[in-house]
């Protein structure tokens, strides 16, 4: 029993939603290897190799594998899979893994486990339905278990104890499919929101992408990301990417201070799991409270100013 | 040029779902069901461009029991042409759904498929990359938007670091994400003239697919409830219990 970790590269390392994913496939038990696959992705395979518990890294580097693009890379992951004899194919369940697992399963003709929070057995695992509000436990009968895994469900792996050897993979030839021609990305001085100690999001009460800034500068002193509900994003206060929820981001930090958010299900998806969180609205009976550790109910724009100036 | 487009029957988002005491899953009985909200946002982006001249024919197909019949004349009052409906009460997963969808396009021959990037109930987020797989088709997953130029698109993808653009070759399957549109709604007369819409009814058998379940579901509970509900009296009270009793700043 080995299984594969599909790894997420990063700029100069790799995602750290990957080391949670190693600490998945420990659970699951067996060998670990790691692919690295993306163009210019040299310095995630080297962080890859240094991985507790990883034992071997294979590293797939063409121009073609830049981006997200889910095409090339299946082609790629596909052959890696059959020819290394995998009993298990894991990846975040992130942006790039969602895009791409799927893709993967569907050539290998088996099914996905999504978004899985816990490993009862090798092909048993729990994972949440209806935007959490249930957790089904599910037994996959397929030879290849394909799977994305929820980082919250998982610690991280220490980034460092590992020694694995990084072996050079095959690339599939350009399918031609798909072309990368733009990326915007948010820039921020904050930290990334699915690994920060502390979240501070803002929902609709903000009232505007100006009166957002408040909680910048609260996240600056605080050294916290910055998140968002639905509502706030679609009314344009803040990109897409600061989304938390069912269908956004799935974040659990130590700390989550939610301000002017009311508390939809499909937002409580995706911050429930957070260690202590605070409920900043002028509405008492908002449904964010019932989950609260602490509830402040008042004019944000009063209170956010004074938390600021409390914290010194 | 012909668009399909996927309208799954689905647990309302408003409803707040109820575990069953016997642990075997969620109650649906009785309970309000409506397309789900990511297919409406492709039925919605279908019309879109229908009504741009882009489009010529809107499909839309629903796999599941013969209630997907309300969701499909739902897609047809939105604005679909005519309606699939994979008739079976089997429990369907994502890589059967891609599989029948497979089917009905070797028949139809579309250009493009619209689907919702996931579905609220089973959260899965995979039928769309499958069916693109199994065609050899391009992927533009997590649409905000979409534009046609003759046989390309250019879709703009809503990633985790913010927007990537991509350009694909159509035929394409894209899925739709929050932020491509608002959908309509539908309108008593296009509820009424949706009633005489074409309907055809289709099931697994006949489309020689094999939808037997890969996955079974062991059981089903509510997830530990988290005690809340503290509240806390000013600014200053706040700060000193995150200091001194939950130590986390």
């Amino acid at each position: 029993m080995t299984t594969l970790i599909i790894a997420e590269p990063g700029s100069a390392t790799l995602q750290p939603a990957t080391l949670h994913t190693v600490t998945a496939a420990q659970k699951i038990g067996g060998d670990i290897h790691m692919l690295v696959a993306g163009s210019n992705v040299a310095a995630s395979a080297q962080a890859a190799a240094k991985i507790a518990g990883v034992a071997k890294v294979l590293h797939a580097d063409a121009a073609q594998l830049a981006g997200t693009t889910a095409e090339n890379l299946a082609a790629t992951i596909v052959p890696i899979v059959r020819s290394g004899g995998y009993s298990h194919v894991l990846a975040p369940a992130t942006g790039f893994g969602k895009n791409v697992m799927p893709r993967v399963a569907a050539i290998l003709d088996v099914a996905q486990v999504s978004d899985i929070v816990a490993v009862e057995s090798p092909d048993t695992f729990v994972r949440p339905i209806y935007a959490g509000s249930a957790l089904a436990t599910v037994r996959s009968a397929d030879s290849i278990k394909v799977i994305t895994v929820r980082s919250t469900g998982f610690d991280a792996a220490p980034a460092e104890g590992g020694t694995a050897a990084v072996e050079s993979a095959p690339v599939a030839a350009d399918t031609g499919l798909t072309k990368v021609t733009g990326q915007e990305l948010s820039k921020s001085e904050r930290p990334e929101l699915t690994s920060a100690r502390i979240v501070i999001s803002g929902g609709r009460g903000l009232g505007s992408a100006e009166n957002f800034k408040l909680l910048e500068s609260l996240a600056a002193k605080l050294n916290a990301a910055l998140g968002a509900s639905r509502a706030a994003v679609d009314a344009g206060y803040v990109p897409n990417d600061y989304q938390v929820g069912q269908t956004g981001k799935i974040v659990a930090p130590d700390l989550y201070i939610a301000v002017g958010i009311s508390g939809a299900i499909q937002h409580l998806a995706g911050m429930k799991d957070s260690k202590v969180i605070v409920a900043i609205n002028k509405d008492p009976e908002a449904p964010i409270f019932q989950i609260a550790d602490y509830g402040l109910v008042g004019d944000l724009f009063k209170i956010i100013p004074e938390f600021q100036s409390a914290l010194g | 040029m012909k668009i399909l487009v996927s309208a799954k029957r689905v647990v309302d988002y408003n409803v707040k779902v109820r575990v069953k005491p016997d642990g075997s899953g969620v109650d649906t009985a009785n309970v309000k069901m409506s397309m789900n909200p990511f297919d409406e946002i492709a039925v919605e982006e279908a019309v879109r461009l229908k009504e741009r001249g882009v489009a010529t024919e809107i499909v839309a197909i629903s796999c599941g029991p013969a209630a997907c019949q309300e969701t499909l004349r739902t897609a047809l009052a939105l604005g679909a042409d005519r309606a699939i409906l994979v008739d079976t009460d089997a429990e369907l997963q994502p890589l059967a759904v891609a599989k029948l969808l497979k089917a009905i396009v070797a028949k139809e021959q579309p250009k493009l498929v619209i689907m919702g990037k996931q579905a609220i109930d089973d959260d899965s987020n995979q039928t769309g990359q499958m069916l693109a797989a199994l065609l050899g088709w391009p992927q533009a997953t997590f649409a905000s938007k979409v534009e046609i130029a003759g046989e390309r698109a250019t879709v703009k993808r809503e990633v985790d670091g913010g927007l990537e653009t991509v350009e694909i070759g159509l035929p394409a399957v894209v899925t739709t994400d929050l932020r491509l549109n608002e959908p309509r709604y539908a309108t008593l007369p296009n509820i009424m003239k949706a009633k005489k819409k074409p309907l055809e009814t289709t099931t697994p058998a006949a489309l020689e697919v094999d939808v037997r379940p890969r996955i079974a579901t062991l059981k089903v509970v509510e997830p530990p409830r988290r005690k809340g509900g503290g509240k806390v009296a000013d600014v200053a009270e706040l700060v000193a219990k995150l200091r001194n009793e939950a130590k986390v700043i």
